[in-house]
């Protein structure tokens, strides 16, 4: 495929079953390789909003979007590529922290408003957050005292000002809202 | 209000969406629905031979009625035999729900006996799929699997229902609709492009209208009539487009693409303006992406926006149902006449006759298929299976009646023959269905010949033998230097086979006598299988290569050295 630049997509995705499992499929079928993906609740009982960043060309990135809309559980997908967004990751480095370190340490750490999150005999978790490049240059800072452990949570993204990022379409206030197979009943595992 | 249990409530659903047919077979997680089967005299069940055939002869009762096909297969094995029959719904967007029994509940994940994670499986192959879980969840979901089949760009959905949960007591109460929020087909289009749209074609001096899947499924034939006539626009077809446009109209050009018309190819690289309707643009009909029609501007109509712009630039994107946007768009059409265009296609058809049959005794395939046609009279309906035969067939398809051509075209899957012939006759009683069949494919599924006898349904099995895998030995011919590797198969007697099957068999070898046996077939009231042993290496002509452009498209076959030669 060809290389572009990173897009980021945003989908507001129902709370059923397997829709993980269908729009990674679509993902896959492309050839996309997603670099990061976050899952979790969104504004609206019952939707769940992803973020994906994903590499490619445009007319890639367009066709799949337009794939992955025809998942029936998908209920809105943007990319917000060319938009103003606030787009944040969160960072939990577990480094090494000799009793002498531990002051430079804290002070890089303060330098990137990062928190210490836990502290033990011979190391630290600092709990960051920010962009990419703001998350790279701490790690970069940080590993000449060496990093045990990482975890990224990759990028969630909302557009700035009054617009609505992704919106769900409006239901006329229709009570039955987003879905007719059994709502409200607890699934066998929600989501994945 | 009484309860049902949940088997009971599938067969009220299905009540309610007007099934009378199901193409199924039993097993151990879908015993509960064979069990409710009794109460519903007015719903028919089709019992196969194997799954596969289900899916397929489903498919093609589906294609000829309009309305969704229904399948039903147990857990495990009898799901994943589904698999290829869905895929070819999928490929050729065809309406079907598949309503599949799963492991009890409490299995599954554990591996248990005929466990297959069939909705996993799916996932690329289906609409939509889901696991029912509830049985307060069947007749929410079944509504939903109807919904989402047969609206928008059809295609198959199926719903995955442990045997517990068919067992279950509930009420049953039918979703007066069915509101996704995730899904809202566009039906009629965006005005302002429909009049971007109609400009377009009065400004053309050559435009061509190439016809898909969408015209038939939209059942837009009359509304494409209107338009080509309105503008006087040569009117090609694509394979599944076949049957949306009368055959026999002066407007009417026959197949492009891979072993389409040569002057339909010729004509595409030659228009100003093509119109899309209703089709995808595949690689088949395009050849070489780069250099396909170059001198022209494309209006590309689906109902499928993720189609518009998937292969080819487009001019004038407009997305809605073929149906609902031809009704917009030929009020705004001007009245034009493009004579010196029209003559172009007369002339250019004059000079390459590409279907012409050579003069000869020995017995061609393609002088068969065309008698076929010709002795069928006007209201006979078409299945083929996948090759030479299938291209054959769709070369001398020149008849009227509409949507009478079932063909497999996006999956090309050989043994749809038999069974997709078994689902039009079904939903055809009365009419006259052939199945072309090529010696391969019919190979592939010939066990279902035993619902002929069965069901008594007269289907007329025309076998296209020419003990080669054709199209493979053509390709091998061509492109692999005459390397013919299994392509040639031991042969059963297929008419010792026919009557096995309590069927009527002929073998025909002779030219003389293919008039004969196709009246003979014709006035037989049962099924018949006639095995035509054909020329052995007649070749499948026009031929695009793959990867080049339709430019190149070659109209003869190259003068062919005596087989001992080879």
């Amino acid at each position: 495929m060809t290389q572009g630049r990173l897009h980021t997509i945003v989908a507001l995705v129902e709370n059923r079953p397997g829709v993980l499992n269908k729009i990674a499929s679509k993902w896959r079928q492309r050839g996309f390789n997603i670099e990061s993906l976050t899952v979790g609740h969104s504004e609206t009982p019952g939707l769940s909003r992803m973020t994906f960043t994903v590499d490619g060309a445009a007319h890639d990135i367009e066709q799949v979007t337009k794939q992955l809309f025809k998942v029936i559980e998908v209920v809105k997908v943007s990319d917000v590529s060319e938009e103003k967004v606030v787009a944040r990751e969160l960072a939990l480095i577990k480094v090494n922290a000799a009793r002498e370190d531990r002051g430079a340490i804290i002070e890089i750490g303060n330098m990137f408003r990062a928190n210490i999150v836990d502290v033990g005999t011979d190391s630290l978790v600092l709990e960051a957050t920010g962009n990419e490049e703001k998350i790279d240059a701490l790690l970069s800072m940080l590993e000449p005292f060496g990093v045990r452990e990482l975890v990224r949570t990759g990028r969630v993204a909302m557009v700035r000002g009054g617009t609505q990022t992704v919106v769900a379409p409006s239901t006329n206030g229709n009570e039955r809202h987003f879905r007719s197979a059994g709502e409200g009943k607890p699934k066998l595992g929600s989501l994945i | 209000m009484t309860k049902l249990n949940g088997a009971e409530i599938i067969l009220e659903c299905l009540r309610k969406e007007g099934v009378d047919t199901i193409f199924g077979y039993p097993g151990g997680a879908n015993l509960p629905m064979y069990d409710a089967l009794p109460k519903y005299p007015d719903i028919r069940h089709i019992l196969v031979r194997h799954e596969q055939a289900a899916a397929h002869a489903a498919d093609a009762y589906a294609r000829i009625t309009g309305k969704a096909g229904v399948v039903w297969a147990t857990s495990g094995p009898g799901a994943t035999n589904l698999v290829t029959g869905i895929a070819n719904a999928w490929m050729d967007s065809v309406p079907l729900v598949c309503i599949t029994g799963a492991v009890v509940s409490w299995l599954i994940g554990r591996d248990g006996f005929q466990e297959a994670d069939i909705t996993g499986i799916t996932i690329p192959i289906t609409k939509h799929n889901q696991l029912v879980l509830d049985v307060d969840d069947i007749a929410p979901a079944i509504a939903e699997a109807f919904h989402v089949a047969t609206t928008g760009r059809p295609g198959p959905v199926l719903v995955d229902i442990p045997r517990d949960v068919q067992q279950q007591m509930a009420e049953f109460k039918y979703p007066d609709r069915v509101e996704l929020a995730g899904y809202h087909p566009t039906i009629e289009a965006d005005p302002a492009l429909v009049r971007r749209a109609a400009q377009a074609i009065d400004e053309a001096q050559r435009p061509l209208i190439i016809a898909g899947h969408g015209v038939v499924i939209a059942r837009a034939a009359d509304e494409l009539k209107e338009l080509a006539e309105k503008a006087q626009i040569p009117v090609i077809t694509t394979l599944l487009g076949i049957g949306g446009f009368p055959g026999s109209h002066e407007l009417y050009q026959g197949m492009p693409g891979m072993h389409g018309m040569y002057w339909n190819n010729i004509g595409i690289q030659e228009c100003d303006l093509l119109l899309g309707i209703g089709m995808r643009f595949d690689d088949r009909v395009t050849g070489a992406l780069k250099d396909f029609a170059p001198k022209a501007k494309i209006v590309h109509i689906d109902i499928d926006p993720a189609e518009i712009g998937k292969n080819v630039k487009t001019f004038v994107p407009i997305v809605g149902d073929v149906k609902a946007v031809l009704k917009q768009l030929v009020p705004q059409v001007k009245p034009a006449r493009h004579d010196e265009w029209r003559a172009w296609f007369r002339r250019m058809r004059e000079e390459h006759p590409s279907i012409a049959i050579p003069e000869t005794d020995k017995l061609l395939p393609q002088y068969v298929i065309k008698k076929i046609y010709e002795l069928s009279g006007p209201n006979a309906y078409y299945a083929t299976g996948v090759g030479q035969h299938q291209m054959w067939a769709a070369q001398y398809f020149w008849g009227d009646n509409p949507y009478s051509f079932v063909t497999s075209g996006g999956l090309g899957t050989m043994g749809f023959e038999v069974p997709a012939a078994i689902g039009v006759q079904i939903a055809r009683p009365h009419d006259v269905v052939w199945s072309f069949c090529g010696d391969g494919g019919f190979q592939m599924t010939l066990e279902e010949l035993a619902l002929c006898t069965e069901y008594e349904l007269p289907v007329k099995f025309a076998i296209i033998n020419n003990n080669y895998l054709g199209m493979v030995r053509q390709w091998q011919d061509r492109f692999y230097n005459g390397n013919k590797q299994s392509v040639r198969m031991f042969q059963p007697d297929f008419v010792k086979l026919a009557e096995a099957m309590g069927i009527q068999g002929m073998r025909v070898s002779d030219k003389a006598m293919v008039e004969s046996s196709i009246e003979a077939a014709l006035r037989h009231p049962g099924a018949v299988v006639i095995d035509f042993q054909v020329d052995e290496v007649e070749d499948c002509y026009p031929m695009m290569p793959p990867g080049v452009s339709l430019s190149e498209t070659i109209e003869q076959p190259p003068v062919k050295q005596p087989e001992y030669a080879r």
